[in-house]
């Protein structure tokens, strides 16, 4: 609510009930384990709008989500403000929440990048898939030393 | 009241229209136009693509679980699957009750609930299509596209909802996944200073609801014809009601009144809403149809939601919501409050209330009060309803000797208004599209009469890549004819 926020940001979407959607939320599980500092996390079902607000201020932002069409064990890659038309209600693509903020705040965003972990199943009460699993295992590792290499001189 | 158009007669020899999914609908949906020849449409179907495993999600699990758990049906309105569950399992644990803290800070979630619900519907999901037109450049049509030609709706919209995301924050102790409601009460007051914090905030909330409500008059003042036509039928109604009359979201009787005003049932007490509410399986679709028992299915179906809430109360306990109301009901002869539209300025009118009863619940010290639990004689079976922002939403359990939860049975709004939104694409069908070379910006007509009714279904599901919009034309026998349209 108050004083400056944390450079890094790091927003895990997903249900965690609905078998590989939780990929986003075991991510942040993980890393909050670690208590890096000058990370914060943050979780939610999906991206809406008002993300934009908590985009304000950091020095980099990343978006993890379960992906359906990437490739395994993950992707990682830059996002940009992107104003296109996939829209749904239930489900703002980061870069539509990038160009959002643009628009929003008339600045460009913080630099962004997506971390989409390779997802197979999504159906309510079931638990993560064995393959799921050992893509978050890979994605987890990755992330971490990728903090951590931000924070070096 | 009639089911036309749901049935062609030889539906093989005609063409197949698919709009698959619904873009800026929660969750999954899917509607299909059977065309003739000469671009007639002879039949025309909104299917719900709705997963029906919430009942075996809760089944065998303890009982004050829950509340907790049903917030992951849906990542849009966790919020009033938590507090429906709440009042079920309120009256498991034997508490018909609550104390006067537990009741105000649900409420206030609640309030919270609807503020930014509404928000997100009517400045993200449905200002685009209202403010450039039905069958405007599809690249336009969407928020970014607001926020360029209307910057100060977009930001308005973006700061209503983060205040409503707030208040959630605050009174269910987390930002998703709260916890703070349980059977019999609540497990965290307020403290006098999230209480300020909330309170800073309020009056432009207030302020900005307000200018929402004229910007929804103004819409329908400026295409009076249209908004009055488009997609319009008559329904009956269903919604909870306060003692005295009022418009109460969190608790009340059930109000049902028929097409010509006549009211079937009044201030009924919802433990025993099977003695009025059915539900119709039909072939073609996974969503059920409720209908009222007294008038059968085929007559019986209803509509809920703000349209009903704000035409259908005898007033709004606040100020500036009643008065909004009262123009509403008089406004061109009352034509507006049956207008498939009028939901949208009727939504408006019930997030400026919103907004008014947070600013009146903050004002009340009950909210930091320490006595936020009862406890009663154990029941077998508890039944929750509440007015979520799309409309009645029901909630019924049954628990075992060993607490376990051995059967469950949910109504969702969008449930509710089944028939009403198939009712609504056929009109809108039968007024826009028969007899016409279909294009994109004629098929956004029909996402723009589901869109009306803000249906949510129940999909919590968000991964990268399953954010298509497609609208696929397709022939007798399934062949791809054209597509229209984008897909990421």
């Amino acid at each position: 609510m108050t004083g400056e926020p944390a450079p890094t940001l790091v927003i895990g979407i997903g249900n965690p009930s609905r078998g590989d959607d939780a990929l986003g939320p075991l991510l942040l599980k993980g890393l909050a384990s670690l208590a890096l500092p000058g990370v914060e996390l943050l979780e939610d079902y999906q991206l809406q709008v008002e993300f934009l607000l908590d985009l304000d201020g950091r020095a980099r932002v990343v978006f993890v989500d379960a992906s359906v069409a990437g490739d395994a064990p993950f992707r990682f890659s830059p996002a940009g403000p992107l104003p296109d038309a996939s829209y749904t209600s239930h489900a703002l693509a980061p870069e539509a929440v990038l160009a959002a903020y643009a628009r929003h705040f008339g600045r460009p965003p913080p630099p962004a990048w997506t971390l989409g972990i390779r997802a197979y199943g999504f159906e309510l009460g079931d638990d993560l898939s064995p393959e799921a699993a050992a893509n978050l295992a890979a994605a987890q590792e990755f992330l971490t030393g990728w903090l951590v290499r931000q924070r070096a001189p | 009241m009639t089911l036309q158009l749901e049935t062609a007669p030889h539906p093989e020899t005609l063409r197949r229209v698919a709009i698959e999914p619904i873009s800026r609908v929660e969750g999954h949906g899917k509607v299909t136009l059977l065309i003739d020849e000469d671009n007639h449409v002879r039949q025309a179907r909104l299917h719900i693509v709705e997963f029906r495993g919430f009942e075996k999600f809760v089944q065998g699990r303890p009982f004050w679980e829950i509340p907790v758990m049903v917030q992951r049906l849906c990542g849009i309105c966790p919020v009033s699957h938590h507090l429906a569950a709440s009042k079920a399992m309120d009256q498991i644990v034997g508490v018909d009750h609550l104390t006067p803290t537990a009741e105000k800070l649900r409420r206030l979630m609640h309030y919270g609930q609807i503020l930014q619900s509404h928000a997100l519907h009517f400045f993200h999901l449905s200002s685009p299509d209202l403010l450039f037109g039905f069958g405007s450049e599809v690249a336009r049509r969407n928020i970014v596209g607001v926020a360029a030609a209307h910057p100060d709706v977009a930001k308005q919209g973006v700061l209503l909802r983060k205040y409503g995301q707030e208040v959630i924050r605050v009174t269910a102790g987390k930002r998703v996944h709260g916890t703070s409601s349980v059977p019999g009460g609540v497990n965290k007051n307020l403290s006098s200073e999230e209480r300020d914090h909330l309170l800073k905030d309020i009056y432009p909330i207030i302020a900005w609801s307000r200018e929402a409500v004229a910007l929804a008059r103004r819409l329908f003042e400026q295409d009076l014809e249209r908004y009055n036509s488009f997609g319009r039928f008559d329904a009956h109604s269903l919604c909870l009601i306060r003692a005295d009359g009022a418009m109460d979201l969190y608790h009340g009787g059930l109000r049902a009144r028929t097409v010509d005003g006549k009211t079937l049932f009044d201030h009924e007490n919802y433990d025993h809403y099977w003695e009025h509410i059915h539900e119709e399986v039909k072939s073609w679709s996974y969503m059920k149809f409720p209908f009222f028992r007294e008038l059968g299915p085929e007559a019986g179906w209803y509509r809920v939601g703000p349209l009903t809430r704000v035409s259908q109360c005898d007033f709004i306990p606040t100020p500036f919501a009643d008065h909004e109301r009262r123009d509403f009901l008089a406004f061109d002869g009352g034509n507006a409050a049956g207008a498939t539209l009028g939901y949208h300025w009727a939504r408006m009118i019930e997030m400026l209330h919103a907004a008014e009863m947070i600013k009146e619940l903050l004002h009340d010290d009950d909210l930091l009060g320490q006595d936020l639990l009862v406890t009663g004689e154990r029941r077998e079976r508890g039944v929750g309803m509440i007015e979520a922002p799309r409309g009645t939403l029901i909630h019924h359990y049954r628990v075992d000797e060993n607490d376990l939860v051995v059967r469950a049975n949910l109504i969702v709004s969008t449930t509710h208004n089944n028939q009403a939104m198939n009712e609504a694409i056929r009109r809108v069908a039968s007024q826009y599209l028969d007899g016409q070379t279909l294009t994109e910006g004629l098929l956004n007509h029909i996402e723009v009469a589901v869109r009306a009714f803000d249906p949510c279904l129940s999909c919590a599901t968000h991964a990268l890549g399953k954010m298509p919009l497609e609208l696929e034309l397709l022939g007798p026998d399934g062949a791809l004819l054209d597509r229209l349209g984008t897909a990421p």
